[in-house]
C-alpha cells in the first residue's frame, strides 16, 4: 500500500438484472496498484456480479468504474486487457497447454519466438514446464488450474481477476494452490482481484479483504483486523467462529458497557456500535479469547455446565452452558494437563471486556 | 519372466481367470437375452432383406431357366456370324414350350431391357410360330421378323445366360459390357442416371449446406437463450417435426405454385409482375426449399446438444484473453461445435440422398432424386432387379460416405444429444 493512488475504482456502482432487485448498491471501492483484494460474501452476495462488471461481462446500471483513473465502462472486455481465471478454468478443450498460452498473444500479433519466450516462462512461473503439448483433458485439476493461472499472466495484464479459481479441488490442493497463487503473486507484482466464499482462504491470501453482504460491503480492511476488530455482527459472525450473547445496553461509560442478557444475567463489554443506554445489542466473543480458570484481572467471570466435547486433534472444542446460551464454545489446546474437562462438569469461564464487542443487534 | 508368476486361485481352489469367466459369462447371456427380440426383430425386417435385395440385383436365373437349350447350344457359338440351325432349333424348342407355360411374355419384358425391340418380334414370332414347319428353323425365324436376323439381338440373348450378372449395376451408372467383355458407357442421350446420381448428390449436398447455414445460428440461441425463451422457440423447431410429412410437403406447395401464397404476395407488394410470376415448384428450387425446411431439426437438435455442453465461460475466457468477438468465435466457440456439425451433416446428407416423397411432389422432372427413379422402377417398370441394384448402390454411398466421415473427423467425435 505504498501508492496511495487507487488503481481500480468503483464509483456508486448499482447493478440490477431485472430492475426489481438490486444485486450490488452503491459500491464504492478503492483498489490499490499491487493489491492482493478478495472479494468475500455468501453466495447472492454480488461478490461475482462486481467482478463481472471489473471484467466487461457486465454492465454497470448506474456509475462508473475506472481503471487506472480511466472509465471502463464501455470498453469491451477483450480490450481492457484484464486477466482472468474461471471457476472451472476455462481452459479450451481442443488445444494444447501451449496453444491455450499462446492464445493471448497471438491475438495480440506478437512475433513465434516472443510467444514462445513468454509461453515458456509463465508455465516454469506454475512449474509446469514440459507440459506444452498435452491436452488439458490429460491434466489433473491442480495443473489445469495452474495453467490457468499461467494463462491469465502470460500476457502481462497489470490486473487479474480470480473467480473462486480454488473452488473445485480438493482441501490439501486447495492450500497448496493458495500458497502458490500468493507466492505469484508476491513475486509479479499484479493486482489481484479475488473472489471467494472460503473465509480462511481469504484471510491466508490476502492484502485485503472486502467482506459483501446483501450487494454492500460490510467491512474493507486487512484480514487480522476483519478478524479482531469485524464492525458488525455479519461479518464477526461470517468470519471465523463467534460466540454471542444477546442483549440490552444498561449502563455505557468509559470505553465499556454493560449489557443486561435476556435470560438476566449481566456482563461487560466493548462498545463498539452501541452508543446509549437502552439500545439492543449482540455482543461477539471469539472461542479463543476466553479461557478456563481465569485470572483475578479478567471483568468477565462466570460458571458454566459442559454440554459436549468435539475432539479435533490438535484442540477441543467444548460446547458450554453459559448464561442461557447452549451454544457457547471453548477451544481448548489439546494437552495433559486438564483432565477435568468431562462432560456435565461445572467450570469457570472468563474473558476481557475489550474481546466482547457489542455490535449491532441484526442477525444472519 | 511370465512362467514365474503364478496363477492366481480363488480360495476355493478354482483359477481366477475361470471363475471370472463363469460369472460374466451369467452376466453376458442375461444382457443378449434383452437385446435378443431387437436383434431378431432387425435381422426380419433390416438384414435379410438387403441381403435379399443383393440376389434381388444379381440373379438372373429367370431367362437362364426359360431358355435352357438355347443357351447350352450357344456354348459353341463365337457371336460374330449369326449362330448355327442347332441354336435356332433349340430356341424354337425352349420358346414353344414357354407358350405352352404362357411364360414368353416374362422373356419379352427381360429381353427387351437388355435390348429394345424384343418385345413386338416375340410377339410376332409367337403368332407366327403356329405354323412353323418341321425341320430349317432358322429360315423360318429369320423371316418372322428382320430383327430376328441382326447378330446383334443373338448377341443380347446370348447375354443374358448367365445365371448371375452385374450389368443392372452397370446399368445404374449408364454402362454395359460389349461383346469383347469392355465397360462402356450407353449413347450419349440415354445417360440419364449418372446424372440423377450427380444432382442426388449435388442436391443433398447444398441442402446440406443450407440446414447448417440456417441451423447454426438457430442452435446458438436455443442454447444460450434463457431457459424461457428457449423452450418456446425450441418448440418451434419441433412442430414441424410432429407435423406429418405429407402435410407438410403439401403445405409447401400451396406456397410456392404460381397461383400460391407466396408469388401472391410478391405480386401484391410489386416485386414481380403478374405475369412473370416465380416457378418455385416442380423444380430443383422446390426441391430445395421443402427440404431443407424439412430436414432442418435434424442439424438443429445435433448443434443444440453440443453447444449446451460449451461452457460460456469460454467464449468469456476468450475475450478476457484479448480475442476480439469474431477471433472468439472462429478460434474457440466453433471448433467445439464441429462434433456437433459433423453429427448434424451426416444425419441430413443422408436423410437427403434418399430422400423420396418430398421430390416426388414438389420436385417435377429436375427436382427427383434417385430414390424417386427406384421407385418408378418398383411401380411401373416392375424391374425389381434393377431398383434392388440402385438401392444398393445408394447403401453403398451411404455407407462410404460414414466411412470418409469416421476417416476425417471420427465417429466418437459425433454427438446427437
Amino acid at each position: 500500500m505504498t501508492s496511495s493512488k487507487s488503481f481500480v475504482k468503483f464509483d456508486k456502482v448499482d447493478k440490477s438484472y431485472d430492475g426489481k432487485v438490486l444485486v450490488v448498491k452503491d459500491l464504492n471501492l478503492d483498489i490499490n496498484e499491487g493489491e492482493f483484494i478478495t472479494m468475500l460474501g455468501p453466495s447472492g452476495s454480488g461478490k461475482t456480479t462486481c467482478l463481472m462488471m471489473l471484467a466487461g461481462f457486465e454492465t454497470p446500471t448506474n456509475g462508473e468504474i475506472y481503471l487506472d483513473s480511466k472509465p471502463i465502462s464501455r470498453i469491451p472486455p477483450h480490450k481492457r486487457g484484464i486477466g482472468m481465471v474461471f471457476q472451472n478454468y476455462a481452459l479450451f478443450p481442443h488445444l494444447t497447454v501451449y496453444e491455450n498460452l499462446a492464445f493471448p498473444l497471438k491475438v495480440r500479433k506478437l512475433l513465434k519466438d516472443d510467444i514462445d519466450k513468454k509461453v515458456d516462462k509463465a508455465l516454469s512461473m506454475v512449474s509446469l514446464s514440459g507440459f506444452e503439448k498435452r491436452m488439458p483433458n490429460q491434466l489433473s485439476g491442480g495443473q489445469q488450474q495452474r495453467v490457468a493461472v499461467a494463462r491469465s499472466l502470460v500476457f502481462d495484464p497489470q490486473l487479474v481477476l480470480m473467480d473462486e479459481p480454488l473452488g473445485a479441488l480438493d482441501k490439501n490442493l486447495r492450500e497448496s494452490m493458495q500458497y502458490e497463487i500468493k507466492h505469484i503473486h508476491e513475486n509479479i507484482g499484479v493486482t489481484v482481484v479475488y473472489v471467494t466464499h472460503d473465509q480462511s482462504e481469504a484471510l491466508t491470501m490476502s492484502s485485503r479483504i472486502a467482506v459483501f453482504n446483501d450487494g454492500k460491503v460490510q467491512q474493507l480492511s486487512s484480514p487480522d483486523k476483519l478478524y479482531e476488530e469485524p464492525v458488525n455482527s455479519f461479518v464477526a459472525e461470517f468470519i471465523g467462529e463467534n460466540n454471542t450473547f444477546s442483549g440490552e445496553v444498561t449502563d455505557i461509560a468509559g470505553g465499556k458497557c454493560k449489557v443486561k442478557l435476556d435470560t438476566g444475567a449481566e456482563i461487560i463489554s466493548n462498545p463498539i456500535r452501541v452508543k446509549s443506554k437502552g439500545e439492543k445489542t449482540k455482543v461477539s466473543l471469539r472461542p479463543e479469547r476466553a479461557i478456563i480458570d481465569p485470572e483475578d484481572k479478567m471483568d468477565n467471570k462466570h460458571k458454566g455446565k459442559i454440554e459436549e466435547i468435539i475432539y479435533h486433534g490438535d484442540h477441543a472444542r467444548v460446547r458450554l452452558n453459559l448464561l442461557g446460551n447452549k451454544e457457547f464454545i471453548l477451544k481448548v489446546p489439546n494437552s495433559s494437563a486438564r483432565m477435568d474437562i468431562k462432560r456435565g462438569n461445572e467450570i469457570n469461564v472468563g474473558w476481557n471486556s475489550q474481546d466482547a464487542r457489542a455490535l449491532d443487534p441484526k442477525s444472519i | 519372466m511370465s512362467s514365474e508368476t503364478q496363477r492366481i486361485l480363488t480360495t476355493d481352489g478354482i483359477p481366477l481367470e475361470v471363475s471370472l469367466k463363469k460369472v460374466e459369462r451369467r452376466n453376458k447371456f442375461k444382457a443378449f437375452l434383452l437385446v435378443a427380440p431387437l436383434l431378431f426383430f432387425l435381422l426380419i425386417v433390416y438384414i435379410s432383406p438387403i441381403i435379399g435385395m443383393l440376389f434381388n440385383s444379381v440373379d438372373d436365373r429367370m431367362v437362364t431357366n426359360a431358355l435352357p437349350k438355347t443357351f447350352i447350344a450357344m456354348e459353341k457359338w463365337d457371336g460374330k456370324e449369326l449362330p448355327s440351325e442347332e441354336v435356332f432349333e433349340a430356341f424354337y424348342i425352349d420358346f414353344q414350350k414357354l407358350i405352352e407355360e404362357e411364360r414368353e411374355g416374362k422373356l419379352s419384358t427381360q429381353l427387351n431391357y437388355e435390348k429394345n425391340g424384343f418385345k413386338s418380334i416375340i410377339k410376332k414370332l409367337r403368332r407366327k410360330s403356329k405354323s412353323f414347319e418341321e425341320g430349317n428353323y432358322k429360315e423360318q425365324i429369320m423371316a418372322v421378323h428382320e430383327r430376328w436376323a441382326d447378330v446383334e439381338y443373338w448377341r443380347a440373348i446370348k447375354r443374358r445366360a448367365p445365371s448371375y450378372s452385374y450389368s443392372k449395376y452397370l446399368k445404374g451408372v449408364d454402362m454395359y459390357q460389349n461383346q469383347e467383355g469392355k465397360f462402356v458407357q450407353v449413347e450419349e442421350d440415354r445417360r440419364i442416371y449418372k446424372k440423377l446420381w450427380v444432382r442426388t448428390l449435388k442436391i443433398a449436398f447444398y441442402v446440406t449446406l443450407f440446414c447448417f447455414l440456417m441451423a447454426y445460428p438457430i442452435a446458438h440461441l436455443l442454447a444460450t437463450l434463457p431457459m424461457k425463451y428457449s423452450n418456446l422457440l425450441m418448440i418451434c423447431v419441433l412442430l414441424p417435426f410432429w407435423t406429418s410429412l405429407l402435410v407438410r410437403t403439401a403445405s409447401w406447395m400451396i406456397l410456392l405454385q404460381q397461383q400460391g401464397v407466396v408469388n401472391d404476395f410478391l405480386v401484391w407488394i410489386g416485386l414481380v409482375a403478374d405475369d412473370e410470376r416465380l416457378v418455385m415448384m416442380y423444380n430443383e428450387t422446390g426441391t430445395y426449399i421443402a427440404m431443407t425446411q424439412i430436414l432442418l431439426p435434424f442439424m438443429v437438435l445435433p448443434l443444440y446438444s453440443v453447444m449446451k455442453t460449451i461452457s460460456p465461460s469460454l467464449v468469456r475466457a476468450g475475450k478476457s484473453l484479448g480475442g476480439t468477438p469474431f477471433t472468439t468465435f472462429w478460434k474457440v466457440y466453433f471448433p467445439l461445435t464441429i462434433p456437433g456439425i459433423g453429427a448434424g451433416s451426416l444425419l441430413v446428407f443422408i436423410l437427403a440422398i434418399g430422400y423420396y416423397i418430398t421430390p416426388e411432389l414438389v420436385g417435377g422432372a429436375s427436382g427427383t432424386l434417385i430414390s424417386n427413379m427406384i421407385a418408378y422402377h418398383m411401380k411401373y417398370t416392375l424391374d425389381w432387379s434393377f431398383a434392388s441394384a440402385m438401392g444398393l448402390m445408394l447403401l453403398a454411398g451411404v455407407l462410404a460416405i460414414y466411412w470418409v466421415y469416421n476417416k476425417l473427423v471420427g465417429i466418437d467425435n459425433i454427438k446427437l444429444g
